[in-house]
This record gives C-alpha cells, structure tokens and sequence, in this order.
C-alpha cells in the first residue's frame, strides 16, 4: 500500500536527483558553449595551425592565431610555480603532520587555509607593487613583471591546496607502519622517507595534480604579473602571456563572434582540457592507489 | 679484546650520530617550509594593510568615486561585491545543499555515483576564467541577460556551487549514522528523517560552507570581468538588470589600465585591504566556528 508518505518520499527523491542532475549539468554545459562558440575558428585555421602556430597577433591584418606561445606560457609557469610549490607544500605538510605540536598545528592549518582564501587579484596586485620592482632592482632585469614572477606568486596559490591534501595522506597512513619501522630501530626521518612517505605517494600525487591545476588555471596573477608578451621564453624572466590572461584581457576588446572572439573560445578549449585532464588523471590515482590500511601494502 | 669493542662502539655511534644529524637538519627544513608559508601571508597581509589603513575613512566606505577615480570612496563596488556574493549563495546553496543531500543520503554507491562525484570534482577544477567564458556565453548571450548583476551572480553560483556541495556532504557526513536508524526505526520516511533530524543535525556545518563560497565569490574577479562587472557607474545598482562595479575588478583595473596609477595608488590599496579584511575575516570566522562544531561532536 503506497501511502501518502511513501509517495511524497519518492518524489522528493527525484526531486533530489533531478537537482544532483542540474549541478553536474552545468560542468556538460560549459563543455557545450565553450565549442559552440570555439569551434568557428576552425573554419579559418587548422587545429594544428591554432595549437601549434607560433604567432599570436588576433588585431593585425591578416590575422596570426597560433596560440603555441600562450600554451607555452602557461605549461613553463606552471613548471616554475610546481618547482617551488611541490617542495614548500609537501615539507609544510610532512611538519603539520609528524612533527608539530598538536597546538602548533591547530593555529598552521588555518593559516594555510587563509592563505588559500587570499583574492586572487590581491595576490597579483601584490606581485605587481611589491615583488616586481624589487626583482626589477635585485637582478638587473628590464622588467619585473615576467615568468619567474608570476610563477612565484601562483605558488601562494597552489601551495595551500597541495599542503593540506598532502597533510590528509600522510595523516591517514596507518600507525602500526610507522611503529613496525621504528621498532626496527630506523630514526624518525628513515621512517618518515621510507615508510610514511612511500605509503602516502598516490594522495600526494594527487595534491601535487590538483595544485598544478589550480596553477595552469590561475587567471588574474598571471594576468598582472606575468608581463603579457605572446611569445616564447628563452629566460625565467622573460615576460609571457599564458592562455587565461590572454583570454581575460582580450575578451572586452574581441569584436561579438569575430575571429578573434572565437579563437579565444578555442584558447579556452585548450585549457578546459588541459585542466580537465590533470583532474581526470588525479581521480585516477586517488581510485587505483588507494590507501585501505596496512592490507593494500 | 676491549680494543675491538671499542671500535665497534665507537663506529656505531659515529653512524647514529650522522643518522641524527641528518635528521636533525632536514627537520629543521621542514619547519622552515611552514614557517616560509606562514611569512607569505603575514607578509601580504601586513603589507596591505599597513599601506591601506591610511585611505580607508567614512568617506571612502560612502561616498562613489569622483575626479576620473582618483578621489572619493568605493560606495559602489562595495555594494556591488555584497549583491554578487549574497546572490550567488542564494541561487547556490539550495542546489548544492540538494546535491550533497541526494549524493550522501539517497544515491546507492556504485558507477553512476562515482561519475556525478568526477563531474563534480572537474567543475571545481575548471578555470574561473572559463566560468567567465561560460558565463559570457550562456547567461549574457544566449539566455539574453546581457552584462548584468543576474548573469555575474548565476556565473560565480555555478563556480561556488562544488564548494558547498563539498562542506554541505562533509556535514551530512559527521551526522552519525545511529540518528538515521533511530529515526528510521520510529516509522518515518527517509525523508522525514534528513529533514527532521540529519538536516537539522549538519546544519552548522552546512552554513559554513556557505561563508566559504560567499568568500570565495566576493574575491573572484575573472568570472565577472565578462558578465557583470563595469569600470564606472554613477549610481547604485537599481536593479538585477544593472552592470555593476565590484572591489576585486576595481582594484585589477585601477592598478592596470587606469590613466593614473599612480595617483590611484591609494584607493588601490584602501580596496585591497577592505577586500581581504572582508574575505579572510569570513574565513576566520567559518574556521573558527568549524573547530568548534568538530569539538562538540567528539
């Protein structure tokens, strides 16, 4: 006998699921209207000549769409800031993990997570009025505002999510690992570099993927930051153009469904993909290396 | 005999002491990687504030600006950030608190599960600025919203959305299990128990992951730049239809493509500071308030 309730309970049920249904939706949606509005561009030039194309110049007559030097931006700072970024979050959450106090890392981790919180734009304005003149008159440099920089200021932003998901990892490693190590008379670093470290790599892998995401990503720092020169870096400190900047400073000025318009739509496939597939790989880590206690090793 | 003893002592203890040495000294790197981070926001912070303390005044919380920016207040983009934050949690936090309820309390582990779970995790991952992309395209264009507060607060709801799904399951999650099956065993229906009881029970925990995706919309700039947010407007915003301006895109365009960025300086940093004040300060608040839910559940 279906009552009342039990109805009601269905379809609030499916209520639930059409809602779940909605949000994910949205991920389908931004698939959809990126190509809608991307894939014009391939009417003009070949995929090959957009990726590959060395030369970026949308405004002149004819127009260059090559967006090679952008990718390149974008993969080289975000190489820099892992560079800097996997070291420091990794170390801080081995620290906040095995060795702090418990009251120390109750006041670190939000710290961290602050500095997680920061506005993007604060960072980059940051970058601009502070750590760029002081690299200008440090090294000599004609301009401040380049790579090493914006890689530099993208830490601040991938450091908090590669910290606290690494810190999960290697607090979730089973004690009994550590003690067995211990126990064996290894010192407390031996055990933490042979025993802990090796036991968490799949969830620090993926703090690592996630936190290059977050990088490559990252639109106003690099856009303030990073210098805006479309081409591609022979030096730390050359000035580039990733793909997000390229994209937020010249979607005001694209002509509505011009070339222009649609090959930044394209620029923003690229990226899409290329975030999408460090989140697809980081999904495959954290399912295929799973930690499930002392048994899965 | 005591000779070979000794060698053997003392070789050892020449081992562990390098072996503790080497300990020693990699430690001592690893408390300056936290301390190195700690540096990085107290130096940002500081910076910030100490130079933006000076132009924060009744008169900069009040009045709009005037003299081509260069003088008076932030009124607008204060007002501005508020709308764009307030009404993207609006719009979000019921489709998210249904999602994580459907996720957490109805859905049956398994394939289809783990695939809403990867979309969700890719849409967290996906670049603001392509929210903006999106936003530009689907809100201002097609859906004809044009460059308004509607089409900035639906953009920045769709990127807070996997925030809050993320802390509103956290929440449902710290809700024991034993609640459900009492309830359960009293007679009601799955939904009269996430309603009357688990809800209840993972409220807390759900509003603060709210302030978490209110903070995090108020900061974002990329996703507005496209969709909502405008250099100058001489008023308050009348209506959802209106551009508006917001602190994060004001402070981007004032410190680059201003005509006097020099002469701005000030407001810039006036904005800046009230911008991470009201960002970290809700932060804190939602930490705060979390360590304290977490405490009373043990």
């Amino acid at each position: 006998m279906a009552t009342i309730r039990q109805r009601t309970d269905n379809s609030v049920r499916f209520i639930f699921f059409v809602i779940a249904l909605a949000s994910i939706s949205i991920l389908f949606m931004i698939m959809i209207f990126l190509f809608a509005e991307g894939m014009p561009i391939f009417k003009k030039v070949s995929i090959y000549q957009f990726v590959f194309g060395k030369y970026w110049y949308p405004t002149s007559s004819p127009p260059d769409f090559g967006i090679f030097a952008l990718i390149v931006a974008s993969v080289a700072v975000t190489m820099v800031s892992a560079a800097i970024s996997i070291p420091l979050g990794v170390m801080t959450a081995v620290y906040l993990a095995e060795l702090a106090h418990k009251r120390v890392a109750e006041i670190l981790k939000p710290i961290v997570e602050l500095l997680a919180a920061l506005p993007s734009v604060v960072i980059g304005f940051f970058g601009m009025v502070v750590v760029a003149p002081f690299l200008q008159d440090t090294f000599g440099i004609p301009t401040g505002l380049n790579l090493f920089n914006a890689a530099l200021m993208l830490s601040f932003m991938s450091v908090p999510t590669i910290c606290s998901l690494s810190e999960d990892a290697i607090y979730s490693v089973p004690v009994a690992l550590k003690e067995g190590s211990l126990a064996l008379g290894a010192t407390h670093l031996e055990t933490l570099m042979r025993v802990v470290l090796p036991a968490s790599i799949s969830g620090i892998s993926t703090a690592v993927i996630l936190g290059m995401s977050r990088a490559i990503g990252e639109t106003m720092v690099v856009l303030m930051v990073a210098g805006g020169a479309a081409m591609v870096p022979s030096s730390l400190f050359d000035p580039v153009r990733p793909m997000t900047a390229s994209i937020a400073a010249e979607m005001a000025e694209a002509p509505f469904r011009g070339d222009h318009y649609h090959a930044l739509f394209a620029t923003g496939i690229v990226l899409f993909l290329f975030t999408l597939l460090f989140n697809i790989i980081a999904d495959r880590i954290s399912h295929k290396y799973r930690q499930t206690g002392e048994a899965s090793l | 005999m005591t000779d070979e003893k000794t060698i053997i002592e003392s070789s050892f203890d020449r081992v562990y002491r390098k072996r503790r040495l080497i300990q020693k000294s990699l430690f001592l790197l690893f408390r300056l990687a936290a301390l190195i981070n700690c540096a990085g926001l107290f130096l940002v912070v500081s910076f910030i504030a100490l130079k933006g303390y000076k132009a924060i005044s009744w008169e900069f919380l009040t009045q709009p600006p005037i003299d081509s920016m260069t003088k008076g207040g932030i009124l607008p983009c204060i007002v501005g950030t508020l709308c764009l934050g307030i009404g993207s949690i609006i719009v979000a936090l019921p489709i998210g608190v249904a999602s994580a309820i459907y996720l957490n309390e109805y859905a049956s582990p398994g394939r289809f599960l783990r695939l809403i779970r990867l979309g969700i995790s890719n849409l967290a991952g996906v670049p603001s600025v392509v929210f903006g992309l999106f936003g530009f395209a689907f809100f201002v264009v097609y859906l004809k919203m044009g460059e308004s507060i509607l089409a900035g607060v639906l953009t920045l709801a769709s990127l807070t959305l996997p925030v809050i799904i993320g802390s509103t399951e956290e929440a449902l999650k710290s809700v024991p299990d034993t609640y459900r099956e009492a309830s359960l065993a009293l007679g009601a229906t799955r939904w009269q128990t996430i309603y009357r009881v688990v809800l209840p029970a993972a409220l807390p925990g759900t509003l603060t992951g709210a302030i978490l995706g209110l903070s995090r919309a108020a900061g974002e700039t990329a996703p507005i730049m496209f969709t909502a947010a405008v250099f100058f407007t001489p008023g308050l915003p009348g209506s959802v239809f209106d551009k508006i301006m917001a602190m994060p895109y004001h402070i981007y365009v004032l410190a680059t493509a201003g005509t006097n960025i020099e002469a701005t300086r000030p407001l810039q940093y006036g904005t800046a500071l009230l911008l991470i004040a009201m960002v970290l300060g809700m932060n804190l608040v939602a930490i705060i308030w979390r360590s304290v839910l977490r405490k009373r559940m043990k």
